[in-house]
């Protein structure tokens, strides 16, 4: 019986919030919740808190307030109780996460110093490359300063980072041992003021938490550069340690901030909770990739959320409006109404979408994507590239006019891209589809998209519930039209001038919609045959 | 600050030193291994295992109980061969693991620890995704004593790499290959595709000797998840435990251990190029539990 336990936890719920789901799913369709359902409940929150890596005096706390809230009066009076917890979980999450989103301070009299500090192999180094190339995006001219002499060729690296961001980077010392980080750092300030750089962003040695000479090493950093803000660097994937880790630097340094990095991997939550419960300072960035873009402030509502499985909607809206041309997006959304949509718009679309990051890394924002790790896993987004190929081995003309496309041209399309007449045709049978659907969109029509439902908690402003329309004669594979939406849904919303709410394109495959079929309906958009 | 030694002296103190054991004891284990990371699942089973010895045994004496504790660990982490076969030539290396885990550190320690058995060692710098790896693996490759084949090119596939190190060891007669790659979260598919070419293209020229997956000891349930994609795409043979020399103690290494059927083989803890060490069953629990 133990066995078959853990099996579960392990393979089928990686993840807290595949665990939270899964715990609430039994909760959402009782109507009453006895004193025996909230332990229940809670007793699994805690086994879900502690396999994610929170640590065990938070989890105590957490569960323990949340028992308490679920079992008083304020659940009882309310209309749909298990929703109540949801709603007490989230909110307990959110407040633990630090509430309110923190900007970065900045200095009044610049240069504004930041310094970063955590553990070997957290992730600073990529870290500070990420910073800069963010702070130099927002107009701010910053420059890197590589003060971790320790590492083999840590300064190398920053230099190699620096030079992908576009920012200076300012290294008197080759270190790999030789040379004074405390002097380095403090020179590099004064070396910004002359140069007129607003920004120092000061990488130092990864340091154990144990080890008191490189603590007071950073220590004496931050005495001689004085900065404005110490950015505590650490590994989303960190185990229980994270206390003990976060206590040391917190007494050694320490910090005004939390970046929680590697969040791109399957082991989300956890630290965070810990770290921001124990410490009390907010997390403040999020870096989820290898990549220098790969990096955003963090939302405490929407990792609560995440947590929860109600999807990360909010990052993903933000991301397509970033990547997406608005001009673009106005001819784009100007077309579906006049009906002149064409291929190579089709291609341009798809290029956008890739811009925005990896597809599979878009799917797993959506609410309820959780559930379909699995599909995720295998989704091939080479598919795109596949599809790339066909369109670009069309002539101008049949990129503008499909219906020219007959047997023989299928045939020279089908060779001169690598594929079959079949994955020809299927991608010509989709576009049509796609453009049918996208021009109900931009008519200002919502496609066959099943409702959200009330979501618990999701309260963040702007968001539209979904109205549920007839069924439409192409049902059945909503997260088809879901990716659809996506790749539009900025675009449109960019055209009506943003008196849309922002959301609206986004509210899709609620809590018990996404299934295989949905998925593979996305592939299917995407050119799989 | 945090406790210096490696080990869970410092959470188990208060419970042995009470005279009987009692519930609070079951609770400061409890405490104490779930802080350790071994997890709720293995934490469960070992309280379990445990009140069922010491009803057995009828003891109330918590010196008792801190016995069993040793010896159910090391019964339970002793299950598995630790040894490393290394007796291809060349004995190819392949060092796989997540980002930060420390693999290029653990490559300079390593070779440097067969440097003093007197094997003659080449590193592949097959990372050549992070900025100036290479250049951080040349650096242990000198303390070590080693050589070191790197990338003709910026951004040269990794495979390729691997291939030349090989090509190396084979026309100079080079006993033992450790290649270093890429550190790549488990999640991502192309990058973990990646990994399997690079041990096709590396199986094509000799038969691979280990696949060394390294593991941060400060690492929590993730590690499982971790070793699982790492096994389905790089056949890993044996763990490699790091930075043991911080406050975390590692524990989820045991349920990685059970799970996969996949050994410890060596342990870091340290940042010094001596600091690598085989993997002891018998000290581990020792350090451990004291």
């Amino acid at each position: 019986m133990r066995s078959s336990t853990i099996d579960t936890t392990m393979a089928t719920f990686g993840t807290l919030s595949d665990r939270l789901t899964e715990t609430f799913k039994n909760l959402r369709t009782k109507g009453k919740l006895s004193a025996s359902d909230v332990d229940g409940t809670v007793r699994e929150i805690r086994r879900a808190l502690l396999d994610a890596d929170v640590s065990l005096d938070v989890v105590k706390q957490f569960t323990a307030t949340v028992r308490e809230r679920a079992l008083s009066d304020e659940v009882n009076q309310a209309l749909n109780p298990a929703q109540q917890v949801v709603q007490i979980v989230n909110e307990e999450l959110i407040g633990i996460l630090g509430g309110q989103q923190r900007r970065l301070e900045f200095a009044k009299n610049p240069p504004t110093v930041i310094m970063l500090a955590g553990l070997q192999g957290a992730g600073k180094t990529t870290l500070a490359g990420k910073l800069a190339k963010w702070l130099k995006k927002d107009g701010h001219t910053p420059m890197l300063v590589a003060a971790d002499l320790q590492r083999p060729n840590a300064v190398t690296q920053l230099q190699v980072v620096g030079e992908q961001a576009g920012v200076p980077v300012f290294a008197p010392e080759p270190g790999n041992g030789v040379g004074d980080p405390v002097r380095v750092a403090k020179d590099a300030v004064k070396q910004a003021e002359r140069q007129q750089h607003d920004v120092v962003v000061i990488d130092t040695a990864g340091r154990l938490g144990i080890d008191a000479e490189l603590m007071k090493q950073a220590s004496d950093i931050r005495k001689a550069t004085n900065p404005d803000e110490v950015l505590f660097v650490i590994d989303a994937m960190i185990g229980q340690d994270a206390v003990n880790t976060a206590k040391a630097f917190q007494e050694g340094v320490d910090f005004t901030g939390v970046v929680l990095t590697k969040l791109d991997g399957d082991a989300r939550g956890g630290a965070a909770l810990s770290i921001a419960s124990i410490t009390g300072r907010p997390i403040i960035f999020a870096s989820t990739g290898e990549g220098l873009d790969d990096f955003e402030p963090f939302h405490p509502d929407r990792m609560a959320s995440r947590i929860l499985d109600l999807g990360d909607v909010l990052t993903l809206i933000e991301q397509a409006q970033q990547a997406f041309d608005e001009e673009e997006a106005r001819k784009v959304a100007e077309k579906f109404a006049t009906d002149s949509f064409t291929l190579d718009d089709f291609l341009k679309q798809m290029q956008q979408l890739r811009n925005m990051g990896s597809i599979k890394k878009m799917i797993g924002m959506l609410p309820g994507a959780g559930q379909m790790r699995q599909q995720l896993d295998q989704f091939d987004e080479k598919e795109i590239v596949r599809t790339e190929a066909i369109i670009q081995s069309m002539t101008p003309s049949e990129r503008h006019n499909p219906k020219l496309l007959n047997g023989s041209r299928r045939l020279r399309i089908a060779k001169g891209s690598g594929m079959t007449v079949t994955d020809v045709n299927q991608l010509v049978q989709r576009f049509e589809q796609a453009s049918k659907v996208m021009k109900t969109v931009a008519k200002g029509g919502v496609p066959n998209v099943p409702g959200m439902g009330p979501v618990p908690g999701a309260s963040y402003g702007g968001r539209k519930q979904q109205k549920k329309k007839g069924k439409s004669s192409r049902s059945g594979n909503p997260a088809k039209r879901a990716a659809e939406n996506a790749a539009i849904a900025a675009g449109t919303n960019a055209a009506s001038a943003g008196g849309d709410a922002g959301g609206s394109g986004f509210g899709i495959g609620g809590q018990n919609a996404p299934s295989g079929d949905e998925l593979a309906a996305v592939q299917k958009l995407f050119g799989r045959g | 600050m945090a406790e210096r030694s490696w080990s869970l002296k410092g959470a188990l103190r208060g419970m042995f030193a009470k005279p009987t054991i009692d519930d609070e004891t079951w609770d400061d284990l409890e405490t104490a291994l779930i802080t350790a990371d071994f997890g709720p699942a293995v934490t469960d089973e070992i309280v379990e295992e445990l009140h069922e010895k010491v009803d057995r045994y009828r003891t109330t004496d918590p010196a008792d109980l801190q016995r069993m504790l040793r010896e159910t660990l090391e019964e339970r982490l002793a299950r598995f061969d630790p040894t490393l076969h290394l007796s291809e030539r060349p004995a190819v290396v392949l060092v796989v693991g997540v980002n930060g885990v420390g693999k290029t550190t653990t490559i300079g320690k390593f070779a440097k620890f067969l440097r003093n058995y007197d094997r003659s060692v080449v590193v592949g710098a097959a990372d050549t995704f992070r900025a100036a790896a290479v250049e951080q693996l040349a650096t242990w490759a000198q303390r070590a004593d080693a050589q070191i084949v790197r990338p003709q090119q910026e951004r040269q596939d990794p495979a390729s790499v691997a291939f030349q190190t090989i090509e190396f060891a084979k026309s100079h007669g080079t006993e033992i290959v450790i290649v270093d790659t890429a550190g790549r979260l488990h999640t991502k598919g192309g990058l973990m595709d990646e990994l399997s070419k690079i041990k096709r293209v590396v199986e094509k020229q000799a038969p691979i000797a280990e696949v060394l997956l390294v593991l941060d000891a400060t690492t929590g349930q993730n590690g499982l998840a971790q070793a699982q994609a790492f096994i389905e795409h790089a056949g890993v043979t044996g763990l490699v435990l790091t930075k043991l020399d911080g406050s975390a103690k590692g524990g989820f290494v045991l349920a990685v251990q059970e799970r996969t059927g996949l050994p410890i083989k060596l342990v870091g803890q340290g940042e010094g190029i001596g600091d690598l060490t085989g993997f002891t069953p018998h000290v581990f629990a020792q350090q451990l539990v004291g």
